[in-house]
């Protein structure tokens, strides 16, 4: 018997299980793969090794803090600049609050410099609300009630009135009109609106995509975008998990979590053991969680169909590709391939190629963000190679008739040929390759639907109806059943706020039972 | 010359409500109107001869019945027919109908699918429960969010009153609806691929926004939320086409001794010295009053017709950017007899309400992508009536009238708008229609093909959208037209906003022009003369 079985050694889960150990907690953590990491970790091409999570923002000086990782020697790594890639050639560097490039109006430029800004004050004010969980929206405790009469009074006063307007105006926005509003630059709307949907299942026109913005700057906030901060976390974390007293246990796939008289009693492995536990914290996605590993049977009929509900179709495929060479991309330097390369030459052109994935297809032009790992990381592949990593949007986890090796080489195809268009003769160079798409990554890392973010991070997915109601505070309905991945509040991204304000939640009900 | 204490430009149904009740509270009141026939988009003409054509707005359900009752324009000549059904043409012959009897809706929803059947009596109690709670802020002005005046901070209080009553779940349940697709929010309810697909094409009406866009359930309430007869949710036809709303109301305003002038085009709001002084004519001439309201959308009013010094550069820019996307066409259509529609059971009573020719979420999410691309439809959404089958007056005896709303039909599409692009576009509605009704091609006496560019034109609704501007999150309740504006007043003292770019935004509604008229007698400390939101039950 012991305190808490933690489901899963991805970010969130190992940042859980730190936390629950250090407040005195025995934790077994308990990971279906044979390296821990969940969806950050690293993949294995051939000779070559990919991060998973090849760009990330490093995590919160809170989370770094309270986990020690700097005893583990934590190192975000060197910072990534963003180039959004033109078809001629024609690119815009984006480093901080600068955004550069020939094409480029002073006008523009100014109003990145204020846009950026602007949405950092946003960001500011909204931060706090994602270190803690979502408040209930009635039968509050005093505590929630307090926290949301802060957040009104942040934004009304430390916004100010002007300000607090234009925040309301646009937290329900799509990014169109409010890159409309701001730039002429298509291509750097372009750029923009692509991280703002990035990994979403969203085109720039819908509702709801400058909330998933505001969520992407407010991790921004900690720190610029690093290719290392991911690698290096899940490098660090359970070694702080160690140092806590985690017992961590790998390749150990959990088959069911025992629930009896509607309370959680532990988990039964795929080989048929059981660890006894008086609270079973799951990162694992809110459908696996609840609807595989406890069954709908055990659960209130309404909730579950809710929680089947949850949009979590995964809508972005990751290709890899060794080369034996560093490409040329038209216009752009050998040094600049140290940095992200965005291709979203408009926003139109972004949601033309978020059309298709509406009907079980993927574009002829996909969006693209492109990652050489090896520049920062050399050991991770063949002195001389170069290993490129791109997330390629939009990608539909169900595809019309199905994914099979066939549609995933047409896939891999039209990627290759886009790359061409930008990097002249790049597949000539290519020695290996793999497409994974939504489906590969569902089944590869046991993640619903192949989706990052562990469900869409809509406006109707967000906050107090993260994953679902019922289990928006982490608690579910089952007694002593936690959720902590990404699925929760406040989402995807490697930040670990969901398994930290688990951790804190479940620590809290505990001391007052 | 005749002073006035208050001018309203443009005789839509909001100026002609808003009027009316300036007048009824005494104020010496004056409707300015551009076009020599009155009603904005409620308007109804004669085109054809022989036929009367609503051009823009073609049903009636969202008409408060405070104002309806509190002006008497039953008196006044205002009849709603109410509409019993509405349906939708599946491709494999067969059809979905949806009839106000609840006992013939529950047997045609279990033809489809016992399930839905049964998930129907969930779906409407829950949009039953939305209606009503945001029915309450109809009649009611936004508080502002950053204002701590006790008026807005009462406002709030009124809200969270409102909120309390409902428990934990639907407080989420709201939010949820709030946010959602109309596609993914029916889906919550609905598996059958036709239910799904009649009950969401409400819901992209008007809209630049497609069946997956979030944001668009709420929509549904926009067109669910009418009242016929205490019905919520029904629709009516006014007898003698929409015009006769605009005829009723500007009898109501005459009654009460407002003027309305007709021809009368204001090309200006005169200001002076930070107050209002009137208006200037096309024609040079100037009328003096107070009080300045314009029915106009805020896009026109602020960059058109004041002059740039009048408007602070903040709210000009705002105005610019206010979204309004045309999106929708319509056609109208004289025929020579009833067309046949050999999906239905002879003596079918659809063919009297709203039909529709789109039976996949799919179609409809195509006809959107298309219209993203500055394309009309190819396969639109329509919404078809032939309201001659109730009101006579509509048609010569045994002929018929046809009013086709088709969604989506662009602004320009690529090379702009001819008359043979417009033959196409009317062509796409037609052929589609004509392959539900093998004679209807026969039966076409005359066409008349209105695109985005006609509705602007003639009604002054800019890009012809039916709301006055987009009805998405940032632009409703205290963002509708823009933060800061959402309380009726314009940027200097004496000027005022009250059309369907106001809150609570478009539809035949009658509520933006009644709030602008309270908020006026307000700041002039007049005793109020518009009506209290009826209560529930």
């Amino acid at each position: 018997m012991t305190d808490a079985v933690v489901i899963g050694a991805g970010h969130n889960g190992l940042v859980c299980a730190t936390l629950l150990a250090q407040a005195g907690m025995q934790v077994v953590c308990v990971e279906q793969a044979d390296q821990p990491g969940g969806l950050a970790r690293r993949r294995v091409l051939g000779d070559c090794q990919v991060p998973m999570a090849h760009a990330a923002f490093p995590p919160g000086p809170e989370l770094v803090r309270e986990l020690r990782l700097d005893a583990v020697g934590f190192q975000p790594g060197p910072t990534l600049d963003t180039i959004a890639l033109g078809r001629e050639g024609q690119h815009l560097t984006f480093s901080g609050d600068e955004v550069s490039g020939a094409a480029l109006k002073d006008s523009d430029r100014e109003a990145y410099r204020q846009f950026r800004q602007a949405y950092a004050r946003f960001g500011a004010a909204l931060r706090p609300l994602l270190l803690s969980p979502p408040p209930r929206l009635k039968n509050l405790p005093g505590a929630d009630l307090k926290a949301l009469v802060r957040l009104a009074w942040r934004l009304r006063f430390g916004l100010g009135r002007e300000q607090l307007g234009e925040f309301l105006r646009v937290v329900g926005a799509n990014m169109r009109d409010v890159l409309e509003d701001h730039f002429e630059n298509p291509q750097l709307r372009g750029a923009l609106a692509a991280d703002a949907v990035r990994g979403h299942s969203a085109g720039p026109y819908a509702p709801g995509t400058v909330w998933t913005w505001l969520l992407r700057v407010i991790d921004s906030l900690d720190g610029p975008l690093s290719a290392l901060a991911a690698d290096e976390l899940i490098r660090c974390l359970p070694k702080a998990a160690e140092n806590a007293g985690v017992d961590l246990r790998l390749a150990s796939p959990v088959a069911n979590i025992a629930v009896a008289d509607n309370q959680a009693r532990g988990i039964t492995l795929a080989d048929g053991s059981t660890i006894e536990a008086d609270h079973v914290v799951s990162s694992a996605d809110p459908i696996t969680t609840l609807s595989r590993l406890v069954g709908a049977p055990q659960l209130d009929a309404m909730f579950a169909h809710r929680v089947a509900q949850i949009r979590s179709a995964g809508a972005v495929a990751r290709v890899h590709l060794v080369l034996s060479e560093a490409p040329t991309f038209t216009g752009l330097s050998d040094a600049n391939l140290d940095h992200r390369l965005v291709f979203a030459p408009s926003v139109r052109a972004l949601e033309r190629a978020y059309n298709p994935i509406k009907y079980g297809a993927f574009s002829d032009e996909p969006a693209l963000e492109i990652v050489f790992p090896t520049r920062h990381q050399p050991e991770l592949a063949p002195a001389g190679q170069t290993v490129l990593s791109a997330n390629v949007m939009y990608v539909p986890y169900r595809l019309k008739g199905g994914w099979t090796d066939a549609r995933r080489g047409e896939l891999l195809d039209r990627v290759l040929k886009l790359l061409d268009s930008l990097a002249p003769g790049l597949s000539q160079s290519v020695l290996s390759s793999e497409c994974l798409t939504p489906a590969d990554i569902e089944s590869i890392y046991g993640v619903t639907g192949g989706h990052w973010h562990q469900g869409e991070v809509s406006l109707h997915q967000s906050l107090m109806l993260r994953p679902v109601y019922g289990a928006a505070q982490y608690a579910t309905p089952v007694a002593g059943l936690y959720l902590c991945g990404a699925g929760c509040h406040p989402g995807g991204g490697v930040t670990g706020w969901p398994g930290r304000n688990a951790a804190r939640q479940l620590l809290k009900r505990r001391g007052a039972a | 010359m005749a002073t006035y204490d208050a001018i309203v430009i443009g005789a839509g149904h909001n100026g002609l409500t808003n009027a009316a009740f300036l007048a009824r509270a005494g104020l010496r009141t004056l409707v300015l109107e551009k076009n020599p026939y009155i009603g904005g988009a409620t308007v109804s003409r004669e085109l054809h001869p022989g036929w009367k054509y609503s051009n823009c707005s073609y049903v009636c359900s969202l008409f408060r019945p405070e104002i309806y009752q509190a002006l008497d324009l039953g008196n006044h000549g205002l009849k709603i027919v109410p509409l019993v059904s509405s349906m939708t043409f599946k491709q494999d012959g067969d059809f979905f109908g949806s009839y106000q009897n609840p006992h013939v809706r529950r047997r045609e929803l279990m033809r489809h699918s016992p399930r839905d059947a049964d998930a129907a009596v969930r779906f409407d109690a829950d949009l039953m429960r939305w209606c009503r709670l945001i029915r309450a802020l109809l009649l009611r002005t936004p508080p502002d969010p950053g204002s701590l005046r006790p008026r807005d901070l009462g406002e709030w209080l009124f809200l969270l009153r409102r909120f309390h009553d409902l428990s934990e779940s639907q407080l989420y349940e709201f939010c949820r609806f709030f946010t959602l697709s109309i596609a993914e929010y029916l889906e919550n309810y609905f598996e059958n691929e036709t239910i799904l697909a009649h009950y969401s094409g409400g819901s992209i009406i008007g809209t630049g926004l497609g069946v997956y866009s979030p944001g668009t359930a709420y929509v549904l309430l926009h067109h669910a939320m009418g009242e016929v007869d205490g019905n919520i949710g029904a629709w009516g036809f006014a007898r003698g086409g929409m015009g006769a709303v605009a005829d009723a109301l500007a009898s109501a305003c005459k009654s009460q001794g407002g003027e309305i002038r007709t021809d009368a085009e204001v090309v200006g709001i005169r200001v002076n010295g930070r107050r209002t002084r009137g208006v200037e004519l096309a024609s040079g001439e100037t009328i003096d009053a107070p009080v300045v309201v314009s029915n106009l959308d805020p896009r026109r009013t602020f960059t058109k017709i004041m002059s740039p010094e009048d408007v602070p550069p903040a709210l000009a820019e705002r105005a610019e950017r206010f979204r309004i996307r045309g999106s929708s066409g319509k056609l109208n259509i004289a025929l020579d007899g009833m067309p046949s529609f050999p999906a239905l059971p002879s003596g079918s009573p659809l063919t009297l309400g709203h039909m529709h020719f789109t039976d996949t979420l799919e179609r409809l999410e195509r006809a959107y992508d298309d219209w993203k691309d500055d394309r009309w439809s190819a396969d639109p959404y329509t919404d078809t009536l032939i309201p001659s089958q109730y009101d006579p007056s509509l048609a010569p005896p045994g002929k018929h009238m046809m009013s086709v709303f088709v969604q989506y039909c662009p602004v320009t599409p690529e090379g702009g708008w001819d008359a043979a692009k417009r033959t196409a576009f009317g062509d796409t509605v037609i052929n589609q229609i004509a392959q539900y009704s093998p004679d209807f091609k026969d039966r076409l006496l005359h066409v008349e093909v209105r695109t985005p560019n006609e509705i602007e034109h003639e009604v002054g609704l800019t890009e012809g959208n039916i709301f006055q501007g987009e009805l998405t999150f940032d632009q409703l309740l205290f963002n509708r037209p823009f933060p800061g504006y959402a309380r009726y007043r314009g940027p200097v003292r004496g000027m005022y906003l009250c059309s369907s770019a106001t809150h609570p935004g478009g539809g035949v509604m009658g509520a933006p022009g009644c709030n602008a008229a309270r908020e006026i007698l307000r700041d002039l400390r007049r005793p109020d003369s518009t009506p209290e939101a009826f209560g529930d039950d």
